[in-house]
C-alpha cells in the first residue's frame, strides 16, 4: 500500500512541477516585452528597467524559471498592476471562497443524489426510477447561470432570506457566511446531483445483480442495510472518479456563480486579470487553480485503496 | 449503520418435533417472463425431503438447478417472475409469506451455499463482518461473541489459524478457503436446510472430496437437510439419499440413490451415467457431453423434451409429453420406453436398426464406456449391471458399468490444504 501511495506522490510531485513551467511561461513567453506584461501599460521606462535587473529577464529561460520558482516557494508571486496587492494575498481571498463553495455544493449534491441513486435502483425504470432520471437529466439541461437567477430571484428579491451577492467570511460568524454561499453552492449542485445521480445508480444497479448481494440477502439482512453496508461501497468507483474531476474543476469553472453573487473565488479573479491583462493575478491564480486540481484527483486515487482493498497490493 | 438486532416475527418448530416432511415442494412451477417468450425454468417441480437427510440433483448445465434453488427460498427477483405451486417448509407456506416475513427464513432456517465463492462473498468486506453480520444481527450476539463464535466457525470449516482470516479480503484466501469461509458463512445461524448449489464446482479433485466430506460431517452433526445440486452423478453417488435427476426444467427420474444407479429407467439418466468422469481424466472435465443440446425453454417441443437426443424415442415421444410414472418405491420417470424394460430393449434396437443417429452414438459410447470402465479400480460405490445390453448383438456383452468415485479418500481438511495453496493469504 505504502508503495502505491509513494509512486502516485512521485508522480504528483513532477505533475506539480509541470504545471509550475507551463504558469512559468504564460508570463515570460508573451509576445513582446514581458515587463509589460507584469507591469502593466502605464508604468514608467525606469520601473521597467528595474524589473528587468531584478528578475534578471535578459538571463536564461532556466535561471529565470529558478529565481522565479524559488520566489512562489517564498509565498511571493508578484503584485498586481491593478489593485497593487500582492498576488498572494488576492489568492488568499479567493481560495477559501472556493473551498467553501465546493465544500457546502458536493455536500449538498451527495445528499441528494446517493439516496436518490440508491432508491432508483432498487427498481429500476418503474415510477421512482423514472421520476428521479427524468428531473435529473432536466436539471442537467439548465444552464447554472439560470438556476441562479432564479433562486436570488426567489431567495433574495420575493423573500428576504438570503444575499443576493456578496460574501461573508467566517470571521463574521457562520449564520451570515453560510447565508452567503448557500444559494451559489445550490446553484452548483444542482449540475454535480444530476452528474452523481447516474453515475452511481448505474453501478447500483449492476452491483445488485452480484452474486453477493443475492448472498446478503439470503442471510436475511433487511435492503438499506444490503444497500449500504454492501452495495455502495463497490458501486462509488465512477462516483468518486466523476467527484475528483467535476471538484477539481470547480475552482475555476465556478465563475458563472462567483461573478452572478459577487463573491471573489478564483474563476472570478482570474476572468477579471485576463480581461484586463493583469499576467502576474493570472499566473498566481491559475497556478494555484491547476494544483488544486491534481491535488484533489490525487486524493481520489488514494481513496480508491481504501474503497477497493484489491487495488491495495505491494 | 451498526447492526441491530432482527427479531422474528415466524415460530419455526424444532426440526425433531416437526411432523412432516422438513421440505415439500409439490408442483412448483418458475417462469421467467422475457422478451424471447416465457422460460419455463422450473416446471412442476415435486419432492420431499425429510430432515437430516440428503437430495442430490443433477443436470445439465441450464437445466434450472439454480433456479430451483432460488425458487424455493423465494429468493428470485419478483420483475418478469411467474411463480405457483407450493414450498412447504418446516410447517410454513413459503410461497404465501411476504418478502418481509421470509427474512425469518433465510440464514437462520435455510442458508444457499453459491457455485463461486469469488463472487458471492462481497470482495470489499473482510472475512469478519461477512461472517458477523448474520450472527449480530438475526442470532443478536453482541461484538465479542460474534466474534468467538465467528472464529469457532472458522475453525469447524477447517481453516487454520482463523483470527488471521477473519481479517483477510476474499481476494486474499485461495479457491478452497473462499468455498470454506462460504460454508461458515451458510452454517453460522444453524440452518435447518442447506442448499448447496454445485458446492465444488472449479476445485481440484482433492479439494472437492474434501468439501464435500466436510459438508456431509457438518450436516450429520447438526441433521440438517441438504439439496446437493451438482452437474456430476459421480459427485452425489455416495452422498445422496436420494437423487433427482433434472432435464429442461423438470425432474424427469427420482429415486434412493442406490435404485437409480441399479435400476435407471430414464435414458437421460442413463446417458449421464455414461458422462460420469472417470479416475483418468483431467480434473475440470465437465459432463461428457451427451449429443445434442437440451431444448430451449421458452420454446419447448410438444412431446418428451429429450426425445431429439434420446437413443430409445419412438414417433410417440414426439407428440406425447409422458407422464410420472412409478417404479418401485420412491422411484418415479418420465418416459414412454424405459431403459430396462421390453417395450424401452425394444425401441432402442428399433432405432439401432433404423440408423437413427442418436442411437448408434448411444451403443458406440457404451462400448468406449464399457472398455474404459473395466479399467477403473475396484472401490466402485455403485455397480450397474448389464440389463441394459439383454441382446447381444446389438450392444455389446453386459460388462458391469461402473460408477467411480471421483474421489480419494477421505484426508483430514485444513492443514492438508493449509499446506498447498494456501499461502496467498499470508503477511504482506
Ligand atoms: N432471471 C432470469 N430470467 C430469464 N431466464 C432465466 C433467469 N434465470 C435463469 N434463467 C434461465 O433458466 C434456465 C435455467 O437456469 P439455471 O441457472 O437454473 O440452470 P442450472 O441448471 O443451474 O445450470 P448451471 O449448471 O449452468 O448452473 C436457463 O436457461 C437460464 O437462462
Ligand atoms: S424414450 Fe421417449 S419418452 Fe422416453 S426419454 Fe426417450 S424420448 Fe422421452
Ligand atoms: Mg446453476
Amino acid at each position: 500500500m505504502s508503495r502505491y501511495v509513494s509512486a502516485r506522490v512521485v508522480q504528483l510531485i513532477f505533475i506539480i512541477f509541470f504545471i509550475s513551467i507551463v504558469a512559468f511561461l504564460l508570463v515570460h513567453l508573451l509576445p513582446g516585452d514581458p515587463t509589460l506584461a507584469i507591469l502593466g501599460p502605464n508604468d514608467t521606462a525606469q520601473a521597467r528597467a528595474e524589473l528587468l535587473k531584478q528578475l534578471g529577464l535578459n538571463r536564461p529561460l532556466p535561471v529565470q524559471y529558478w529565481t522565479w520558482i524559488t520566489n512562489v516557494f517564498r509565498g511571493n508571486l508578484g503584485i498586481s498592476f491593478l489593485t497593487h496587492q500582492t498576488v498572494s494575498n488576492a489568492i488568499g481571498v479567493a481560495f477559501p471562497i472556493d473551498l467553501e463553495l465546493i465544500i457546502v455544493s458536493q455536500l449538498l449534491a451527495f445528499i441528494v443524489s446517493i439516496p436518490l441513486s440508491l432508491i432508483a435502483a432498487l427498481r429500476p425504470n418503474r415510477l421512482f426510477d423514472r421520476i428521479a432520471t427524468t428531473s435529473t437529466y432536466g436539471m442537467l439541461a439548465v444552464p447554472t447561470f439560470v438556476v441562479a437567477v432564479i433562486l436570488v430571484l426567489l431567495f433574495a428579491v420575493k423573500i428576504h432570506i438570503f444575499p443576493a451577492t456578496g460574501f461573508n467570511p467566517l470571521a463574521q460568524g457562520l449564520g451570515p457566511n453560510l447565508k452567503s454561499v448557500l444559494l451559489p453552492s445550490i446553484s452548483l449542485a444542482v449540475g454535480s446531483v444530476a452528474i452523481y445521480y447516474r453515475l452511481l445508480r448505474a453501478d447500483m444497479i449492476a452491483t445488485l445483480q452480484e452474486d453477493f448481494i443475492t448472498m446478503a440477502r439470503a442471510k436475511g439482512l433487511s435492503t438499506p442495510y444490503i444497500l449500504i453496508r454492501h452495495a455502495l461501497r463497490p458501486s462509488s468507483f465512477a462516483l468518486l472518479a466523476g467527484a475528483g474531476l467535476s471538484i477539481g474543476s470547480l475552482f475555476t469553472g465556478a465563475f458563472v456563480v462567483e461573478i452572478l453573487f459577487q463573491l471573489p473565488g478564483i474563476g472570478f479573479q482570474l476572468i477579471q486579470a485576463i480581461d484586463s491583462r493583469d499576467y502576474l493575478v493570472v499566473q498566481g491564480m491559475a497556478l494555484v487553480a491547476a494544483i488544486a486540481y491534481v491535488v484533489i484527483n490525487f486524493g481520489v486515487d488514494i481513496l480508491f485503496t481504501f474503497l477497493d482493498p484489491r487495488v491495495r497490493r505491494g | 449503520m451498526s447492526p441491530r438486532r432482527r427479531r422474528p416475527h415466524l415460530v419455526f418448530p424444532d426440526a425433531s418435533e416437526l411432523e412432516e416432511p422438513l421440505l415439500d415442494v409439490q408442483d412448483l412451477r418458475t417462469y421467467f417472463h422475457t422478451a424471447r417468450g416465457v422460460v419455463k425454468a422450473n416446471d412442476g417441480v415435486s419432492f420431499t425431503l425429510n430432515r437430516g437427510k440428503t437430495l442430490g440433483v443433477v443436470g445439465e448445465s441450464g437445466s434450472g438447478k439454480t433456479v430451483l434453488t432460488r425458487s424455493i427460498m423465494g429468493l428470485l427477483p419478483n420483475i418478469q417472475l411467474e411463480r405457483s405451486g407450493s414450498v412447504r417448509f418446516a410447517g410454513h407456506e413459503l410461497t404465501s409469506l411476504t418478502a418481509h416475513q421470509l427474512r425469518d427464513v433465510w440464514g437462520t432456517q435455510m442458508a444457499v451455499i453459491f457455485q463461486d465463492p469469488m463472487t458471492a462473498l462481497n470482495p470489499v468486506v473482510r472475512v469478519d463482518r461477512q461472517l458477523t453480520e448474520s450472527l449480530r444481527i438475526r442470532l443478536g450476539l453482541d461484538r465479542r461473541a460474534a466474534h468467538d463464535t465467528a472464529i469457532a466457525l472458522l475453525g469447524s470449516v477447517g481453516i487454520p489459524a482463523p483470527e488471521q482470516r477473519m481479517r483477510n479480503y476474499p481476494h486474499e484466501l485461495s479457491g478452497g478457503m473462499r468455498q470454506r469461509v462460504m460454508i461458515a458463512i451458510a452454517l453460522a445461524c444453524g440452518p435447518k436446510l442447506v442448499l448447496a448449489d454445485e458446492p465444488t464446482t472449479g476445485l481440484d479433485v482433492t479439494l472437492q472430496a474434501q468439501i464435500l466430506d466436510l459438508l456431509a460431517s457438518l450436516q450429520r452433526e447438526r441433521s440438517m437437510g441438504m439439496i446437493l445440486v451438482t452437474h456430476d452423478l459421480g459427485v452425489v453417488a455416495n452422498r445422496a439419499d436420494d437423487i433427482a435427476v433434472m432435464y429442461a426444467g423438470r425432474i424427469v427420474e427420482q429415486a434412493p440413490t442406490k435404485d437409480l444407479f441399479s435400476h435407471t429407467r430414464m435414458p437421460y439418466t442413463e446417458a449421464l451415467l455414461r458422462s460420469i468422469p472417470r479416475l483418468a481424466d483431467p480434473s475440470h472435465t465437465r459432463l461428457r457431453a451427451i449429443p445434442g443440446r437440451p431444448p430451449d425453454l421458452a420454446s419447448l417441443p410438444d412431446g418428451c423434451p429429450f426425445a431429439p437426443r434420446c437413443p430409445y424415442a419412438q414417433d410417440r415421444c414426439l407428440t406425447d409429453d409422458p407422464p410420472p410414472r412409478t417404479a418401485g418405491a420412491g422411484h418415479l420417470f418420465r418416459c414412454w420406453f424405459p431403459v430396462g424394460s421390453p417395450e424401452g430393449e425394444d425401441a432402442l434396437a428399433r432405432n439401432v436398426a433404423a440408423g437413427v443417429p442418436a442411437a448408434l452414438a448411444f451403443t458406440g459410447a457404451l462400448a468406449g464406456a464399457a472398455i474404459s470402465v473395466t479399467t477403473v479400480s475396484v472401490t466402485a460405490t455403485a455397480v450397474v449391471t448389464g440389463s441394459l445390453a439383454p441382446d447381444a448383438s446389438l450392444v455389446p456383452p453386459a460388462v458391469p458399468l461402473v460408477v467411480p468415485p471421483v474421489v480419494p479418500p477421505v484426508v483430514s481438511p485444513g492443514p492438508a490444504e493449509g499446506a498447498n495453496g494456501d499461502a496467498t493469504a499470508g503477511e504482506s
